[in-house]
């Protein structure tokens, strides 16, 4: 079997690699890029602690938390999604309104 | 399980390399069109590997709403905001801080997760729990309607994505 | 199979996968080799007939053999890449649009002991695959350098993505009826078939089928006729030969799922059991259904005309998704109150001797489902009853209002009195 260090490995690599391509990208779109892959290893890192280390007994404190790990992924993909969409819409505004898209010439509040 | 073992392993070692592999060329890559095109390539890796973590319903959704709503979008993004065909920086003058940050956090993890691992009381399973792969789809959607379990956050999330709409859409209306 | 392999004395990881390998080649060989003889001979005769001439009628008897000439045609053109074109993409595009519909393969029940993989979410896998075929039309748009084909493709993938709204939501219906999502276990539970039970959601989802196949009325995603056939206006060859494929497999893959979904897939008399008849018997009912949709398809492929961009998605956003939220609500709220009791009935059954005789014959779970069928039948056809008030409705208002304009007079032109001599 795989060990479960193996898939925190994995997610703890995109979310570095999604944290360089934030820091490091001009391009507006590339740092969304990047925060969606961030946002992935959140989900990887989710399922695979419900996956090995949720208990099976159902109550804790009243609260099943058999499907904990399932469900909070779900509501990251529910976030990503409504994030993506807001954020392409200021992309697409900033454009129409500057006409670039490199992050680092929208400093008009730079003092 | 011998035999079962190296198959496991082997393609938890495919999605590795597509997953990481497809994430270091999107921060890599100058052309943001096949930056978007190696992030859909990392997309399907990571849901390959919620199928071999037991969650076939998460891994459909991934390639549904990410791979076929998200990059989608992305891309009508990149298509639309073109100006130049040429090859302009493609990062900023503090890359090299990122980096640096970047690794930096990775290696702390790494270390907090080879202790945790190890030593005589892990905190980290070494097998999955066996009679887990019973939950099925309808324990999941049973769970996001239960009053005592996530029916509140499942209703917020609603509130959230209608908010998100509406908001994309006054945001990137043309102002006629 | 993989019993068989394991018996003679190979491991039973390599049997599954050897098994698992041959049914991957019969299920491609099936959805993209020996249907492209007969369903394009088919479509191509019914096209014809329907405009009164004869279609092809030279090669083979009949004209069967007509794919082979094709496909050598498409092998034997210059395949040229547009200058400036992104060369890997422009390459992958075709590929990854037949893969997608290759892939819906996978989870097709062919009979109760045939289907690729009876996975448990099959019927949001096979939706999401469908959105890689969405992904493969932007990157050839895309990947031509070419602002026509960029239009083309941009247009189709607005197209695309907005049916699959109607589509997840009309098929939840079927999985609510059944409680499950396998498509294996859809199947298994349509003791009455679900287009009696919610022909709504029946109607909803070849709907969206058609605007999603790209097939008439909805064809202007690759009109040949319009904006220079679209996004593969730059492809020639093979490379185009795929996409022609990728489409018309993809018709065939949609009405394969509506009679899987809606139509009781290889359910008939006589395909319940184990044996090799039973196999055989599932099959045939399967593409027999299957055909009998591709004939509706083909039917309102040649006589229904073509809609504008606009109207498509009007009709989608204003009429298919309220109608299926509609629909989705009260299956739900019906479904709840009534839950086809398969157990009550059946020890009703066993007692009795004329009526156990008549209710064997039927099926004693035909029987449980009768009540929740019938009244979800009822409510649907009060739907459909109001839904087509207010259509007469709107299509009143609006002949009123272009009975106003019609009759308005033209302050610029007064309408001029022609005089009529009367002979004397």
């Amino acid at each position: 079997m795989v060990p479960q260090t193996a898939y925190l490995i994995i997610a703890a690599i995109l979310f570095c690699v999604g944290l360089y391509g934030a820091l490091a990208r001009r391009n507006a779109v590339s740092i969304l890029m990047a925060v969606e892959l961030m946002l992935n290893a959140v989900n990887l890192n989710l399922v695979t602690f419900w996956r090995f280390n949720t208990p099976n007994n159902d109550s804790t404190n009243g609260l099943k938390i058999g499907m904990a790990g399932q469900a909070f992924a779900a509501f990251v993909f529910v976030i990503a999604a409504a994030e993506t969409a807001v954020g392409l819409a200021l992309i697409i505004a900033m454009y129409r309104a500057r006409q670039t898209v490199v992050a680092e010439s929208a400093d008009s509040l730079r003092g | 399980m011998q035999t079962i073992d190296w198959v496991q392993w082997l393609a938890f070692g495919i999605l590795t390399l597509i997953t990481v592999g497809g994430a270091l060329a999107v921060v890599i890559d100058r052309n943001i069109f096949h930056s978007a095109l190696w992030l859909l390539v990392s997309l399907f890796g990571v849901a390959g590997l919620f199928v071999l973590l037991n969650a076939p319903f998460l891994a459909a959704v991934q390639v549904l709403v990410y791979m076929g709503a998200i990059v989608i979008l992305i891309i009508f993004a990149v298509m639309l905001t073109r100006r130049l065909m040429g090859i302009t920086e493609s990062v900023n003058s503090q890359w090299w801080i990122g980096a640096l940050v970047s690794i930096v956090a990775f290696l702390v993890i790494a270390l907090v997760l080879a202790q945790a691992g190890s030593g005589s009381a892990p905190l980290l399973a070494r097998d999955p729990i066996a009679t887990l792969s019973n939950r099925t789809v309808a324990d999941f959607g049973a769970a996001l309607v239960d009053p005592a379990q996530y029916a509140l956050p499942f209703e917020l999330a609603s509130l959230l994505l209608t908010g998100a709409m509406i908001g994309a859409i006054v945001i990137a209306r043309e102002d006629a | 199979m993989a019993e068989f392999l394991t018996n003679q004395g190979i491991s039973a990881t390599l049997a599954t996968f050897i098994a698992t390998f041959l049914g991957v080649v019969a299920v491609a060989s099936f959805g993209l080799g020996w249907f492209s003889v007969l369903g394009l001979w088919l479509e191509r005769k019914f096209a014809a007939r329907v405009q009164d001439r004869m279609g092809p009628n030279r090669v083979g008897p009949a004209g069967l053999l007509q794919v082979v000439p094709d496909l050598i045609k498409m092998i034997t053109k210059e395949d040229i890449t547009p200058q400036g074109a992104d060369k890997v993409v422009y390459n992958i595009a075709p590929l990854m649009a037949v893969g997608a519909v290759i892939l819906i393969w996978a989870v097709m029940p062919f009979s109760k002991q045939l289907i690729g993989a009876d996975l448990n979410v099959g019927a949001i896998y096979f939706v999401s695959v469908a959105s890689l075929g969405t992904l493969a039309i932007l990157l050839a748009g895309w990947a031509s350098n070419n602002k026509y084909a960029l239009l083309g493709a941009l247009r189709a993938v607005a197209a695309l993505v907005s049916y699959e709204v109607p589509m997840i939501l009309s098929i939840l219906v079927p999985v609510m009826l059944a409680g499950t999502m396998s498509m294996q276990g859809l199947v298994e539970q349509q003791h009455i078939w679900y287009i009696f039970v919610v022909p709504i959601s029946a109607f909803i989802f070849f709907t969206s089928n058609l605007a999603e196949t790209g097939r008439s009325p909805f064809d202007l995603i690759e009109a040949e006729s319009e904006l220079v056939a679209g996004y593969n206006v730059e492809y020639t060859g093979m490379k185009f030969g795929m996409f022609q494929a990728a489409e018309f497999v993809h018709a065939f893959t949609a009405c394969a799922l509506m009679a899987v979904l809606f139509i009781g897939g290889w359910r008939g008399p006589g395909s319940d059991q184990a044996n090799l008849g039973g196999t055989i018997l599932g099959f045939a009912y399967f593409f027999g259904k299957t055909m009998v949709i591709y004939l509706i398809m083909m039917l309102i492929r040649n006589t229904v005309p073509r809609v504008r961009i606009d109207q498509m998605m009007a009709f989608n956003w204003k009429f298919l998704v309220p109608l299926s939220l509609i629909n989705l609500l009260m299956v739900a709220f019906i479904q709840k109150l009534i839950v086809p009791q398969y157990d009550s009935v059946l020890t009703t059954i066993s007692g009795g001797g004329v009526e156990g005789g008549l209710y064997d014959a039927i099926g004693a779970n035909f029987v449980a489902e009768l009540p929740r069928a019938v009244i979800l039948l009822a409510a649907n056809l009060l739907v459909l009853g109001v839904l087509g008030r207010v259509i007469q409705m709107f299509i009143q208002a609006e002949r009123r209002r272009v009975g106003e304009i019609a009759s308005t007079p033209n302050p610029l032109h007064p309408p001029q009195r022609i005089e009529v001599a009367v002979g004397d």
